[in-house]
């Protein structure tokens, strides 16, 4: 029987020093942070992490995981406002790679996708076009941007069954469904672990290929 | 200078802007005054709103009690579906952007030259952590780029400029400017006024303007 139904500490076994994280999520919206405080408790460093914002509230998620040491360096689109990542950049303590929103979906659409790389019109004629290749296709110049593959994501998600398969609530899509193909271990905190048929197949937004293990956010704290 | 007429509102510009904007365009609104554009809709025009987390049908702020914590926008701040909206994942949104399907971005900036360049990510002026979001896409993908803001600085310095100082968001995009004193578009002459508002001049504009104005024909 295929079954992808994980504890918590078991969901972060294997994640080693070094590794490259995504972690899904638009502010607070569908952001993993049942699974990026097991990450915190795990212990593992020198991480990379893809993420678009790098959080506000110390006590949890990503800032929390910025605060004990653990990042080495950000891949990000917006890092305002997160005290905890701007007390380590300006100390030097961190390493920043600014990426436009839309260039880091799809740098992670493509990483999924087997596409290494693709030209974008976006970033052209700016301080973001610096140190890359400009083509021009049909009068208009575009920059190559590489895709992005990590060693896990961590997401999250409204309904999963043990294979996997998922389904999302309002705009708490966002970077998610997009992630869980670009890792090779994708982790979903899912509100709801539901029986197999349970999600109709018209509704599934992440099929469970892309899926390793699933997680059971606490019911008491789900909306 | 002292004022020759009292300067519009931030929400009477925003109501200018969305005056313009026919039936049926998809439209993004930039974080800050560009988003009280939809607060001015003509009642009965239908507009479909985009909002850069996955949205096509955004509604207006939902009452206190009525708040749902899956539905925020580009801001983070929570908002509502009306009938008919969509919801996606951000490949798909970006697509949108990207892809040339946004028929307009309302967007506010720092600087607009006379050639259509827009900066309006960053000024490079301070320490504060360098943050873009998807400024940089929405300028270079949507159809058409406009922008809404007060015509000079609060120091009074020109935001319509020769050449801008601060980092490009994109270069040449921006087609009409909405201000606090006119509407003007960026044509291949420059800065060309479309519209002054009562007891403005072309004279007194151009005093605080830091490129050439002409007015439209």
């Amino acid at each position: 029987m295929i079954d992808k139904r994980f504890s918590l500490p078991d969901a972060m076994a294997g994640i080693k020093d070094g590794s490259t994280v995504m972690i899904g999520g638009f502010g607070a919206v569908g952001q993993p942070d049942f699974l990026v405080n097991a990450l915190s408790d795990q212990g593992a460093g020198d991480l990379t992490i893809i993420v678009n914002n790098a959080g506000w509230n110390r006590e949890t998620g990503v800032p929390r995981l910025l605060d004990l040491g653990r990042v080495r360096k950000i891949i990000c689109s917006f890092p305002k406002n997160s005290p905890a990542f701007d007390d380590l950049f300006r100390a030097g303590k961190i390493e920043l790679e600014i990426v436009p929103q839309g260039t880091l979906a799809e740098r992670i659409r493509s990483g999924g996708a087997g596409v290494p790389a693709f030209y974008t019109a976006t970033g052209v004629g700016t301080p973001m076009a610096a140190g890359k290749e400009i083509r021009n296709f049909g009068g208009r110049d575009y920059l190559m941007e590489h895709a992005l593959h990590a060693d896990v994501a961590l997401i999250e998600a409204w309904r999963g069954d043990r294979w996997g398969n998922l389904s999302y609530r309002g705009s708490g899509r966002n970077f998610n469904p997009v992630m869980a193909t670009a890792a090779t271990t994708t982790i979903a905190q899912v509100h709801h672990i539901v029986d197999l048929g349970d999600i109709a197949p018209d509704d599934v937004v992440t099929p469970g290929i892309y899926v390793d293990r699933i997680v059971q956010f606490p019911v008491e704290a789900s909306t | 200078m002292t004022d020759p007429c009292t300067p519009l509102t931030r929400g009477q510009i925003a109501e200018r802007c969305a005056q313009d904007i026919p039936e049926g365009w998809f439209v993004n609104l930039g974080v800050g005054v560009p988003t009280q554009v939809a607060d001015y809709v003509p009642e009965g025009r239908e507009i479909i709103f985009h909002s850069e987390n996955g949205i096509l049908g955004m509604g207006p702020a939902p009452a206190e009690d009525a708040v749902d914590p899956w539905l925020v926008n580009a801001g983070k701040k929570a908002v509502t579906l009306v009938q008919g909206a969509a919801l996606f994942h951000h490949a798909d949104s970006f697509t949108m952007i990207r892809g040339g399907h946004i028929d307009l971005c309302v967007l506010g900036a720092f600087e607009v030259a006379a050639n259509g360049d827009l900066a309006n990510w960053t000024t490079s002026s301070n320490d504060r952590t360098p943050a873009v979001g998807g400024a940089m896409d929405l300028a270079a993908g949507a159809k058409r780029i406009w922008v809404l803001m007060e015509h000079v600085t609060r120091d009074g310095a020109p935001k319509l400029v020769e050449k801008c100082s601060y980092p490009l968001t994109a270069p040449g995009v921006v087609t009409r400017i909405y201000t606090n004193y006119a509407v003007i578009d960026v044509t291949p002459r420059g800065f060309e006024v479309i519209e002054l508002i009562p007891g403005m001049t072309l004279d007194a504009l151009q005093a605080i303007t830091a490129a050439p104005l002409v007015m439209a024909a």
